[in-house]
């Protein structure tokens, strides 16, 4: 409850900078020493199981450790992002303090769709995530990649929204228990009434949008492409993140008994997001595509979870948000600061920026999954969750694969930064890199070394 | 000897001293001083590995030689380093020939020395961990680990070619240990710890897990896969001649001598113990490919012009042996598999040290461009000689030995496999004399004449190499001695 209430006033109070001071850089110090207060009132609340404001809401929005949990790790990333980025966002158009607000409106939205109980709830998430992101996308106003990639978020994401609307209404009226709580739907394994069958269908549709799974991926390269980049990174990680996060929520607690009904359809998906993200990444030449279609290919990975639905599934979910965050945060802090967003654009970076080259290196080894990163831990993790499943042991097999063509792509960034000579002797960064950024990068790589070898720091926290 | 009373193992300290000695070298500033500095440190290993085998009593020494925590956060990571004699013979291996590298490759010029140097210490750690740990996740973690650094060294101070060839290296042995990863998961829901509940990655409780004849099948099939492109075996060994020959030589020294014995070593460890029904069944197989990989490498080693390519082929058809050595099952077949292990690699780091030198010193590695070194560096080719006699597996040498106890065990399976291999061991005879006719013997040409004698360190390491050759050819009982204990372990799955 502290996070979406502060988040809602953190956002005000930033529109209200916007108005009235013409500071460049104050909204940026208010967004980080607001999200720092967050974070702690949010684990305040992990802690002590109450939080500081009474509110009756009646069990629609529900909040354990495991919520808790997901949104620390959210506002963590977003905590990481700002330091990385926060100065990138100062350069995307004039109103910074505007875009700041967005931010933590979308936050709101993020623990709203982390928490609910009812699907109303599910739904008020998902738009209050969604709308400001739309105008994020679009605040390159000059660029016409990014009007572009605004409208087609736009439509495509009202018309999901519409699928998912459709979809609850068909849930609502379908069960017969009368009740709006996901966790007592009631339904029985053998209780599955056509109007739930397709409930549930329009429901996996539009979640699977959301989190951009193929084949209802289709506008994530173009739009992950035409957005500012340090949106971008915004959208790909702690969006990414909680979408998913809502996605298992809604099948944990509403739809679980029904697995066995809609798992193959979870299969058919996981496999198709794993293989197309995987192949269509290897052809891309410009990092910040590849890093769009990469994310899918880890949304391949996130979809285990869902797949599992155990103990060990949501444990992996946290930590694979965490370490993916994390990784993808820090590789597109440093892409923002290239000039040249294609893969040769990296080449020398080791000899020109020592710090950034080997930064660079500990994120793109914890995207592919070498052992002592945090992703390897996340993607054993899942791959944990689907062993104990104990069935579709060649989606497994098929993952790992993946996981092997992925390391393809991330390596061609490595090698452009280790092996290859830059082809100007002018610097192709677009700034100075100052120190502090320097030490964000290396405290963001610390942490993902130090969740890669004891993982039960973050995952404690599930079972406080 | 209590655990309490010990405060460090030897496990811990063979891993964890390189590891610290590499990444010291990183802060070096002067790149004249790392060499001493790597020397020294490679050298200290030695010792310690030397120390090891000085208290391999398990009985009495135990605490000594075995190390296992878990940390705080770990999840039911447990980490478990030890010793046992298999371990030692190859942490001997290890330990025995980086301070033999260092010393060959003295003169050779690397840019910014000091990454070299520590990435070769970094990589030596990976090694030593791969072969003390002692449960499946450590095991998992040091198998991956031992690639990065070779990975890099390839890359940076590599041939034309390298970025292509370690990526196809790099990208093969990372899939096949992905492949790796889920059979051990799978293992590991099977296995029962040791209070009775739960599971364990612990090697005790993967060597103990019960698991059905499918099962067994397919989960050995993804361990072998990642073992198979390893070492390489046919067909899975299409990274390795490009490898090998773009990877600068010292890499390749380490490559070849150490890091396809990680393959081997896993089959022994990691494989036939915890699937033994399945290695019955599938072993005919594998000793075909195996057969098949030693004559198809043997008959593509007699075309070959490079000097570096041609050792590689050279490699394949040994190893070929000694995985089909492994898949017999026989005591005779083990037991010369492990010393087979530790002599091919003295032997073929001796071949690479002989192939750096004559690189460094004329710049070309082709046959065809090479001759008449022997009137210029008379002991250079004396030393090269009984090298590559070693290779050749003549009796009185180190080879010798092992190819001997493994064609017993092959014969004892199949005499036809065993026909076949032998084929292979002519083949060798041809290339590598014919490699030494044209190279050291024959007309001088342009390129020949600049050649002088090698230094005096490089004699000394080239004449400890032919000392170990010859002590081992005559007198291998320690060596077999060490590694006993193993066997007979292995032995009493199979009966």
């Amino acid at each position: 409850m502290n996070t979406i209430l502060l988040t809602a006033f953190l956002g005000i109070v930033l529109m209200m900078i916007g108005a009235f001071s013409k500071s460049k850089t104050l909204p940026r110090f208010v967004a980080i020493g607001g999200i720092i207060v967050i974070l702690i009132a949010n684990m305040v609340e992990l802690l002590s199981q109450e939080s500081f404001f009474t509110f009756n809401v009646k069990n629609m929005l529900t909040f354990n450790s495991f919520n808790l949990a997901f949104i620390g790790v959210a506002l963590l990333c977003t905590l990481i992002y700002f330091l990385l980025s926060g100065s990138a966002i100062e350069k995307v158009g004039s109103y910074v303090a505007e875009y700041f607000a967005l931010l933590f409106f979308v936050l709101c939205g993020v623990a709203i769709s982390a928490t609910f109980n009812t699907l109303l709830m599910l739904f008020i998430g998902i738009e209050i995530i969604s709308i400001p992101l739309y105008i994020l996308t679009g605040s390159d106003k000059r660029n016409l990649k990014s009007n572009e990639a605004a409208l087609k978020y736009f439509l495509m994401g009202a018309f999901s929204t519409g699928i998912m609307l459709m979809g609850i209404a068909f849930i609502y009226g379908g069960n017969d228990q009368a009740t709006f709580y996901i966790s007592q739907l009631g339904f029985g394994v053998g209780k599955m009434s056509p109007l739930i069958a397709i409930g549930l269908v329009l429901l996996l549709i539009s979640m699977s949008f959301k989190v951009s799974a193929v084949p209802f991926h289709f506008w994530t390269p173009d739009v992950y492409d035409g957005a500012p980049t340090v949106f971008t990174s915004f959208m790909a990680t702690t969006v990414k993140a909680a979408g998913f996060f809502a996605f298992l929520r809604l099948f944990d607690n509403g739809f679980g008994v029904l697995q066995p009904q809609w798992q193959k359809l979870i299969v058919l998906i996981t496999a198709a997001t794993l293989v197309l993200g995987n192949l269509t990444a290897v052809f891309q030449q410009s990092v910040k595509r590849m890093l769009a279609y990469s994310s899918i290919a880890q949304a391949g990975f996130m979809l285990f979870a869902v797949f599992a639905l155990n103990e060990k599934a949501k444990e992996g979910l946290i930590l694979y948000a965490a370490a993916y965050s994390l990784a993808t945060i820090g590789i597109f802090a440093i892409l923002i600061k290239m000039k040249d967003y294609t893969i040769d654009g990296f080449n020398g970076l080791a000899k020109k920026q020592p710090v950034l080259a080997v930064t660079g290196l500990v994120f793109l080894l914890s995207l592919t999954g070498v052992p002592l990163t945090a992703g390897f831990q996340s993607k054993f993790y899942m791959l944990m969750a689907a062993a104990e499943v104990g069935s579709y042991t060649w989606l497994i097999i098929l993952a790992v694969l993946c996981a092997a063509i992925s390391a393809y792509y991330y390596f061609k960034i490595i090698q452009a930064i280790f092996f290859k000579e830059a082809s100007s002797a002018e610097g192709d960064l677009t700034e100075v890199i100052t120190t502090a950024f320097k030490l964000m990068l290396i405290i963001t790589a610390v942490l993902i070394i130090l969740l890669g070898v004891m993982p039960g720091l973050l995952t404690d926290w599930l079972y406080y | 000897m209590n655990p309490q009373d010990v405060w460090i193992t030897f496990p811990e300290l063979l891993v964890w001293f390189p590891l610290l000695a590499g990444l010291v070298c990183f802060l070096f500033k002067d790149n004249s001083k790392v060499k001493s500095w790597v020397l020294l440190a490679s050298i200290l290993t030695l010792c310690i590995s030397f120390a090891s085998l000085y208290f391999s009593d398990d009985a009495k020494y135990l605490a000594l030689n075995k190390a296992s925590y878990t940390l705080k956060y770990m999840n039911n990571g447990s980490f478990i380093l030890g010793l046992d004699g298999m371990g030692r013979l190859l942490t001997l291996l290890t330990a025995f020939a980086f301070p033999i590298i260092f010393v060959a490759t003295y003169n050779t010029p690397y840019k910014s020395a000091k990454n070299f140097y520590g990435l070769m210490l970094l990589a030596q750690s990976g090694l030593m961990g791969v072969f003390t740990a002692m449960d499946a996740m450590s095991f998992y973690f040091f198998w991956e680990l031992a690639l990065i650094p070779v990975y890099f060294l390839s890359s940076q101070w590599g041939g034309e070619r390298r970025i292509q060839a370690t990526f196809k290296f790099f990208v093969y042995t990372f899939a096949g240990s992905l492949l790796m990863l889920i059979g051990i998961i799978y293992v590991y829901l099977h296995t029962i710890n040791i209070n009775g509940n739960g599971h364990s990655f612990a090697l005790y409780a993967f060597a103990g897990v019960r698991l059905n004849p499918t099962e067994q099948n397919w989960l050995f099939w993804l361990f072998f896969i990642a073992f198979a492109i390893k070492m390489p075996i046919f067909p899975f060994h299409t990274w390795q001649p490009d490898a090998y020959e773009q990877a600068p030589t010292a890499t390749t020294m380490v490559l070849s001598g150490i890091m396809v014995k990680m393959g081997l070593f896993a089959c022994l460890r990691w494989l036939l113990p915890i699937f033994p029904q399945a290695t019955i069944k599938f072993d005919t197989i594998i000793i075909g490919l195996s057969v098949i990989g030693m004559l198809y490498a043997s008959i593509i080693a007699l075309k070959q012009d490079d000097l570096k390519r041609l050792v590689a082929y050279s490699s394949i058809a040994h190893i070929g042996l000694m995985c089909a050595g492994i898949f017999t099952k026989t005591e005779v077949g083990l037991q010369g598999v492990m010393l087979q292990m530790f002599c091919h690699g003295i032997n073929i780091i001796g071949l690479w040290i002989v192939i750096e030198l004559i690189e460094r010193q004329t710049g070309v590695r082709k046959i065809s461009q090479l001759g008449g070194v022997a009137h210029k560096a008379p002991i250079l080719t004396i030393l090269l000689v009984v090298i590559a006699l070693a290779n050749i597996a003549l009796p009185l040498t180190n080879a010798f030995i092992g190819e001997f106890m493994l064609f017993n065990g092959l014969f004892a399976f199949n005499k036809w496999y065993a026909a076949a291999a032998g084929i292979s061991i002519i083949l060798a005879a041809v290339y590598t004399l014919n490699m030494i006719q044209k190279v050291f013997y024959g007309e001088e040409n342009s390129i020949t004449t600049a050649i002088k004698e090698i230094a005096l360190h490089e004699k000394i390491i080239l004449s400890v190499v032919v000392v170990l050759i010859f002590m081992m050819g005559v007198y291998p009982q320690p060596m077999i001695n060490l590694t006993k204990a193993t066997v007979e372990a292995l032995m009493l799955k199979f009966n």
